[in-house]
């Protein structure tokens, strides 16, 4: 919005505006929402670099190779892409103020990351059952980390799309609501991004190394 | 009842965790509880309890919440205080076989807690709540962005120092120093619940400063009034600015080293380990990665004061503007590429070594560049010396002298020498008191007015300043020279009889520095009581030049009835140079957010948690969490959080100072 700030035209100067003019609400939400994403990257831009520092710190453990079933986590990442692509149906639709369909797409996009953190507690699992458990080595420790504090993420945004179904379901496509599901989009959109991160220098590079 | 069942409802907490052997704490806490204790009777006694909730507890307004962390500042600079006092005493007393007053399982409690205390329960407060309380005024907008993340910020940081409190009473803290190195706070060197106390308290605060920085970003970046493009923000906005990106960029460092910590302590993974594959060397680098922003983030803040103070008080505009800027946001970067210089002792190499011993001297010259400025703003100004102006000239004098020991230390073969030495507490004390503490003097002295509608007490004032300055340059002085001649920090007992003077004479500094606190408090009271005789109608008690002046003091709490329209830097001197008429009638009612209890629940919540975790109460930890979960999930169900005030009180309000200011004249 841009106000007219020079003399009016009688010449005096003009100090204040006649007219209340409110912010609209969650004028400074995206904002906000950015922000707060870029500092929730630093956390993950963290734990990246331990994993960097310790990630070749075996000791006398296991190691990448031993470990990681690319085939699984191929699977476990093609779920996570799809439910973002799924979360962009969702935005799609509720652009044309579909109520019920948007209520779809985002209940196939939880179903996605619920698969997504089903097959991650497998492959976990898995690990600690054959001994490869976080404190066997540095190197398992910012595994587990990293990829747990992924997953953990994960999980709150489960927790937030069904807290916004539901919201959504109450009170429509009001505009908090749209805004809401916005911020969400961008938590879940950014979750995918740092994924490729794990998926590349951990999965990838790690059976390489 | 089994010991097992016992284990489960309290985890390690027993009657034993309760440190009746020492003599020191128990009378600490008897005098505590008696203060605490006529403190709720009082408020009970006068019914002020439904006041506090519904004014000040669950207010939203950015200016009570300001005011309230200024409180916790001062309250927390007593304790960490005390904890000064109490290490000059002991450092003083324990020579020629004399062991002193204070146990060495007491004493390490005690530096632990003096550092991680006046860092994040002291001076971060006062920054943040000046920073909350004087920035959308400046900006001329009605509230921060987020005025219930801006409550919950406070109360999140409210909790963090109650945690560290509680640890003087309930178990024990660190010893470990304030930045907790591993291996040393790993759970084989202390197993007890004193670093757990400390990682604790941290996040828990940590949380609310982050989200502060978040908020406040967001409210200058978008709220500022029309015309107010960047270049005419008030300086003291400008380094608020940077602060807060620093925060944000900062503290989740901080978070995770701590996580990382805590994983080590609680799940016994090996990021920090000597073996397994552990480094704690990355502890150190990542802790201070975020640490060094850290002084940063406090010191900013304290060098926008200085500028509006110097420019309203020389009677001119800000010498250098735009070079103040630039200088605010190159310092800003710079900051993030030297915390290597903590450790050069590390054994990093020459040239890793030199990077870092370059990049740190860098850092002084826009410094420097500030401090010319500040200069030539008094150059042929019309100078006032009222308290806030002393206050920064204090500063002047003796940031120049600590930055000169910084530039010092930064030379790595120097480092190598004065490292861990009192010549490096020497410095960092120059710095951050001359600084961050005298820099926040002045802003208060500065903005008291305007909060409270009346000066500070001028005579209560000297004394409160003479006293610091000169206590301070007695403290700590002779701690350059004993870190010259090589004694290391952190000593309980020296052997060597000559050292003595130089701390009996540092004692005395802290003593004089002491009476600089207590005529500091003896200021408050008497203002309070001569309030009539200092009472300020017109709003603006320093002829000053920003926008926080044009509105009333205290302000309303709309801050201003009709949003501001800026053509200058100094918006308010320009609107009294131009003649700017106080507009008298077409008010209209101002939509404003409401207040919530959230923001204490919550904090008080993930206090309990933090206390659960502290002690291995699983039951309490788990049912705070979830319960955090619930009511923050709920609070996002009410979708009506803001209401308008009728246009009815705004004018009563407005004519109220209306008439306030006819009989001014």
């Amino acid at each position: 919005m841009t106000v007219a700030v020079n003399p009016t035209q009688t010449g005096e100067p003009l100090f204040y505006l006649a007219d209340e003019h409110p912010h609209p609400e969650g004028y400074s939400t995206s904002l906000g929402f950015w922000i707060y994403l870029m500092s929730d990257c630093l956390i993950f831009a963290m734990l990246f670099a331990a994993f960097g520092v310790l990630g070749a710190n075996y000791a006398a453990g296991p190691a990448p190779k031993d470990l990681f079933d690319l085939d699984l986590v191929a699977v476990n990442t093609s779920m996570l892409l799809l439910s973002s692509i799924t979360y962009g149906f969702a935005m799609l639709t509720m652009q044309q103020n579909k109520i019920g369909q948007t209520q779809m797409w985002l209940a196939i996009t939880g179903l996605f990351g619920a698969a997504f953190i089903g097959i991650e507690l497998t492959e976990f699992a898995h690990m600690i059952h054959e001994g490869a458990t976080p404190q066997r080595s540095a190197f398992l420790s910012a595994f587990f980390t990293l990829v747990g504090t992924h997953g953990l993420h994960v999980t709150c945004g489960l927790i937030w799309l069904v807290t916004l179904m539901v919201q959504v379901g109450k009170f429509g496509l009001i505009e908090a609501n749209r805004r809401r599901l916005m911020c969400l989009s961008m938590f879940w959109h950014f979750l995918d991004v740092v994924w490729i991160g794990v998926f590349t220098f951990v999965y990838l590079l790690g059976v390489l190394r | 009842m089994s010991p097992d069942l016992l284990k489960l409802i309290f985890g390690r907490l027993g009657l034993e965790s309760l440190p009746l052997h020492e003599p020191i704490v128990v009378g600490t806490f008897v005098v505590v509880a008696l203060g605490g204790a006529t403190l709720l009777a009082g408020l009970t006694y006068f019914r002020l309890w439904g006041y506090l909730w519904r004014e000040w507890f669950t207010t939203v307004d950015h200016k009570r919440i300001g005011i309230m962390y200024m409180i916790l500042g001062i309250v927390m600079l007593l304790r960490g205080f005390a904890d000064a006092l109490m290490m000059r005493g002991q450092q003083m007393l324990a020579f020629g076989g004399s062991e002193g007053y204070l146990n060495a399982h007491h004493y390490d409690q005690v530096f632990t807690a003096h550092g991680v205390i006046m860092i994040f329960f002291v001076a971060m407060p006062l920054v943040t709540g000046l920073m909350n309380y004087v920035v959308p005024l400046q900006i001329g907008a009605r509230d921060v962005s987020f005025p219930f993340l801006n409550n919950f910020s406070f109360w999140m940081t409210v909790g963090g120092a109650v945690l560290v409190m509680a640890s003087l009473f309930i178990g024990e803290f660190a010893r470990t120093g304030w930045l907790a190195y591993p291996p040393l706070s790993n759970i084989g060197y202390s197993p007890d619940v004193g670093v757990d106390y400390y990682i604790w308290a941290l996040q828990v605060a940590g949380v609310g400063t982050t989200l502060s920085g978040i908020n406040l970003i967001c409210t200058i970046v978008k709220l500022r009034c029309p015309g107010m493009t960047m270049m005419k923000m008030p300086v003291f906005t400008w380094t608020s600015l940077c602060t807060n990106i620093l925060i944000v960029a900062s503290f989740p460092v901080l978070t995770v080293v701590l996580a990382l910590l805590s994983l080590d302590r609680y799940v016994g993974t090996n990021f920090f380990t000597n073996d397994f594959g552990g480094s704690p060397m990355m502890y150190v680098n990542l802790i201070w990665i975020w640490g060094h922003p850290e002084v940063y983030i406090l010191v900013l803040p304290a060098f926008g004061i200085f500028s509006e103070v110097t420019s309203t008080f020389s009677g001119k505009r800000l010498f250098g503007y735009t070079s103040m800027v630039y200088a605010t946001v190159v310092i800003t970067i710079l900051s993030y590429l030297v915390w290597l210089h903590h450790f050069f002792t590390m054994g990093s190499g020459a040239s890793v070594n030199s990077f870092f011993g370059i990049t740190t001297m860098i850092i002084s010259i826009p410094t420097g560049a500030k401090m010319f400025n500040w200069l030539f703003t008094m150059y042929r100004g019309r100078i006032r010396y009222e308290l806030p102006m002393m206050w920064t000239i204090a500063f002047m004098l003796t940031f120049v002298l600590g930055g000169m020991t910084g530039v010092l230390l930064a030379v790595p073969p120097a480092d190598f020498v004065l490292h861990n030495s009192l010549f490096l507490i020497a410095h960092f004390h120059n710095v951050i008191i001359g600084g961050v503490v005298f820099g926040a003097f002045a802003g208060i002295n500065y903005w008291f007015p305007k909060a409270f509608g009346f000066k500070l007490d001028v005579f209560w004032g000297k004394l409160s300043f003479w006293f610091w300055v000169v206590g301070f340059y007695v403290a700590f002085m002779p701690l350059y020279v004993l870190g010259l001649m090589g004694v290391t920090r952190r000593l309980r007992v020296f052997d060597d009889p000559s050292l003595q003077i130089w701390f009996v004479i540092a004692a005395i500094g802290a003593f004089l520095v002491f009476l600089g606190i207590l005529s500091m408090l003896m200021q408050f009271a008497v203002s309070l009581l001569k309030r009539e005789q200092l009472k300020d109608v017109t709003g603006d008690p320093w002829d000053a030049r920003t926008l926080e002046w044009a509105t009333s003091s205290p302000p309303p709490d709309y801050n201003f009835a009709f949003t501001p329209v800026v053509h200058d830097n100094d918006a308010w001197w320009d609107m009294k140079k131009r003649g700017y008429q106080r507009p008298l009638t077409g008010f209209r009612p101002i939509h404003m957010p409401s207040s919530t209890g959230t923001g204490v629940i919550l904090a008080g919540l993930a206090t309990a948690m933090g206390f659960g975790l502290i002690w291995y109460i699983w039951w309490l930890a788990a049912a705070s969490f979830l319960a955090m979960l619930a009511v923050g999930i709920g609070h996002t169900f009410n979708y009506h959080r803001d209401f308008d005030i009728p246009a009815e009180d705004v004018i009563r309000t407005e004519d109220a100072r209306t008439k306030l200011l006819a009989g001014a004249k």
